[in-house]
């Protein structure tokens, strides 16, 4: 049978989207952070709080453990769990680094001169979209990567006395 | 019992449709020129058994026989019985029993009713519309049976979504499906006409009114679709460009560039294959859209109770359906020279038809865009309305500006253009433009030539609206496109002049912002028969004509499923819209209220109503 260029390639096409339609199939469509632990982040580009500096991928590798906190002043959870972050600031082999998400400037850093500044390093998200990558819902929320940049826990809501238990067991383990 | 019967009644159906395909091939062997009285006796007894099925279906919801598993799932005995009713359609399988009722009704009606058109023509559409019909068949016995037994049978269901408690519901989905699965009539057609080569003039009488048809009732069931969005998810928006909306829209496209060119075909017997297409494309983009929406691939709005099984049954079913017209198309399709003069109504009815095309391949992208970057790159995206509003605002301009000027050009090769006229009209177009921002507000540079030009076009088909009444011809286009127009005009305006407003209030408090005053006077417990309520009173105080109305948002407590819903107040009026929903803050006496002005939304659906309007009326025209 003699086919046309023209015929192939709508033929193809449609073999094309119908191919991926069945690997959607078995897909979870749902934006499910809970997946993420245990994979690997990427894309990582944390704007400084201060200046235009950002912080990626071959920063992290630095540490052993990095906790990545993301707060506002505007939460009012974040204040209740600031006396835990502050408490890990010492803790060996851990970095903190604070994601200030969509904050006033002012605000925020009255917050930390009242509260404490528990962070290495402080980045900001002032629009939201940086959050997404780490798969953020709502804040607080916080996670706990290795120097692999492997995501080993997602703390959901302010962290909790046995959460702080769980990252002190975990960093003193190295 | 009930069960027992249901499930008989689907099975002597298939039944049914494999005896009405094989008397129907039969029938094309046999030389004679008319129909096997057998055939027209099986499809009434085909249609009989599949209402009866249905009302067995809706028996089982009334009666709340929760031994199937739909009515379970879906109903509950302390519902109103108005509810019971809906819960028949208002899930999956129940909602596919109605799409099989549809297609059986429409295949025997076809048959019917094009008593003048070839014998061969008929039986090719009755055999394909039964290829269909069996495939659901086997689809909802295999699948989605809602006659599927629970054992032991519970004592109470599970109740039926709280969202889908609303009387647009009882609406909706019938007039949809009778769009969507309308459609596949033409589909049927489409392939018959192929296969018994009846092509040309006679082909586009014998399906120009089951198009229309359909496309009267999908507008209809998108507007309905748009309401219940408005006054029930309490976001005080009417369109999300949500996968699901979005999957009612893009049939709707193919079949507005199909009602267009089925005129050419008609009066010129031009464009064939191009209306075949479209007619085959309906169809496709119908099932695509319930196969985007059945299977859970993409979230939204709708998700009814999703399921991977499902999408594959489906999935075989679109790809069986594409392929066979595909084959069937490319085999037929011969290259026609198309001789058309450029200034003409063939040309402008064709330039109607990119732009539908052109619409819907921007739907069609941007619905399942987030589709393939999950699967090619493992990202999830979401497209939202951003990208709509910037590719299609800018090209409804032009294309308005071709709708107002197209429809007058006279066919084959125009001569003449009432010019002083079209300049009349655009210069009041402007002046009214001018006249809304100096007395209002300004908006944007795009605003202002989206506005002009659903001015120009409104005030144009007004025109011809007067012309035609006065000479007695044919006005339902001027009716349809002046609708257009108008739905253009007020989401315009509907767009520009919203005002909200979100902030937290505790009783007795006030909020001033703008020329409003919002207080917050009272708030109530009440009990309800299947939830219990807050429910607050807000007094708003417009300061400009110190009117002041009141507004009760509430938040519901649903028992069966348990939901909490926020209820919108909204108070329509002639010209604006106010809308109000509050909803509590965990440990505090605050409420967060949201306040909207939204203007013209009563004339939103009014445009819809005159589009559709339109339609109807060419219906029932000589």
């Amino acid at each position: 049978m003699k086919i046309s260029f023209t015929k192939l390639t709508i033929i193809l096409l449609i073999l094309f989207i119908m191919g991926v339609f069945f690997v959607s199939l078995s897909k979870d469509s749902m934006y499910n952070t809970k997946n993420l632990v245990g994979k690997k982040l990427n894309n990582v580009q944390l704007k400084s709080f201060t200046d235009d500096k950002i912080i990626s991928e071959i920063d992290l590798i630095k540490n052993k453990f990095t906790l990545i906190n993301f707060w506002a002043s505007w939460c009012t959870p974040c204040q209740k769990e600031h006396p835990f972050l502050l408490s890990l600031k010492g803790q060996k082999n851990l970095h903190l680094i604070g994601v200030n998400f969509k904050d006033n400037k002012n605000n925020a850093e009255a917050f930390l001169k009242k509260l404490g500044d528990p962070y290495h390093y402080l980045a900001r998200d002032d629009n939201g979209k940086q959050s997404i990558n780490f798969g953020i819902y709502g804040i607080p929320e916080s996670i706990l990567i290795d120097e692999n940049l492997i995501i080993i826990k997602k703390f959901i809501g302010p962290l909790s006395k046995a959460d702080l238990k769980f990252i002190k067991e975990k960093t003193n383990e190295y | 019992m009930l069960s027992t019967l249901g499930n008989s009644l689907l099975i002597i159906n298939s039944a049914l449709s494999v005896i009405i395909i094989i008397f129907g091939y039969k029938n094309l062997l046999k030389k004679q020129e008319n129909i096997f009285n057998s055939i027209f006796q099986i499809c009434i007894l085909q249609n009989t058994i599949i209402i009866v099925c249905f009302f067995t279906l809706i028996t089982a919801f009334i009666l709340s026989d929760f031994s199937l598993i739909a009515v379970y799932q879906n109903s509950h005995t302390l519902k109103p019985l108005f509810y019971k009713i809906l819960g028949t359609w208002g899930n999956h399988e129940g909602s596919l029993l109605l799409w099989i009722i549809i297609l059986t009704i429409f295949s025997f009606l076809f048959l019917i009713i094009n008593k003048s058109h070839s014998k061969n023509f008929r039986i090719y559409t009755l055999i394909i519309q039964n290829f269909i019909i069996l495939s659901f068949l086997v689809f909802l016995l295999l699948n989605s049976n809602p006659f599927s037994i629970v054992v032991p049978a519970p004592k109470e269901g599970l109740g039926l979504n709280p969202i889908l408690q609303d009387p647009a519901l009882a609406i909706h989905p019938p007039l949809l499906y009778i769009g969507f699965v309308g459609s596949s009539i033409y589909f049927s057609a489409a392939i018959a006409s192929l296969l018994a080569n009846y092509e040309g003039k006679n082909f586009a009488i014998s399906i120009k009114n089951w198009v229309m048809f359909s496309w009267i009732f999908q507008t209809l069931g998108i507007l309905a679709g748009s309401i219940w969005a408005y006054y029930e998810l309490g976001w005080g928006g009417f369109w999300f460009w949500d996968p699901v909306e979005n999957s009612s829209l893009l049939p709707w496209f193919a079949m507005t560039a199909l009602l267009h060119s089925l005129i050419v075909l008609e009066k010129r017997n031009l464009l064939y294959f191009w209306v075949i297409l479209l007619c085959l494309l309906t169809f496709i983009l119908t099932v695509t859209g319930t196969f985007l929406v059945r299977s859970g691939i993409l979230n939204s709005v709708h998700s009814f109770a999703s399921d991977p099984s499902r999408g594959i049954f489906i999935l075989i079913f679109l790809c069986l359906m594409i392929f066979a017209s595909v084959i069937i198309f490319f085999n037929k399709y011969k290259k026609t020279y198309l001789a058309l003069n450029l200034n003409s109504k063939e040309t402008f009815i064709l330039i109607n038809n990119w732009f539908m095309i052109f619409y819907l391949v921007t739907v069609l992208i941007g619905t399942i865009y987030p589709i393939f970057t999950d699967v090619l790159t493992d990202q999830k995206v979401s497209v939202g309305p951003p990208f709509y509003n910037t590719v299609i605002m800018p090209i409804v301009v032009l294309f308005l500006v071709i709708m107002t000027v197209g429809p007058q050009a006279s066919w084959i090769k125009n001569k003449y253009y009432n010019l002083s006229l079209l300049f009349k009209i655009l210069a009041a177009s402007i002046l009214i433009n001018l006249a809304i921002i100096n007395f209002f507000d300004s908006y944007s540079i795009l605003s202002n030539f989206i506005i002009i030009s659903a001015f120009f076009l409104i005030i144009h088909n007004l025109f011809e609206l007067y012309v035609s009444s006065k000479n007695k011809i044919n006005f339902s286009k001027s009716i349809s496109h002046m609708g257009f127009g108008l739905l253009v005009l007020f989401i315009g305006l509907n767009h520009n002049f919203s005002l909200e407003k979100d902030f937290n209030l505790k009783l007795g408090e006030k909020k001033n912002f703008n020329n409003y005053s919002i207080e917050f006077k009272d708030i109530q417990l009440i009990d309800s028969k299947n939830y219990q309520a807050i429910k607050g009173e807000f007094k708003i105080k417009n300061s400009s004509n110190s009117i002041s109305q009141s507004l009760f948002p509430e938040i519901r407590i649903y028992e069966n499923p348990q939901t909490l819903t926020y209820e919108a107040s909204i108070r329509t009026g002639f010209l604006k819209d106010y809308y109000l929903t509050m909803s509590n803050i965990d440990r505090s006496d605050y409420y967060n209220i949201k306040f909207q002005k939204k203007p013209f939304m009563v004339w939103i659906w009014i445009s819809v109503i005159f589009i559709s309007l339109g339609g109807t009326l060419r219906l029932f025209q000589k």
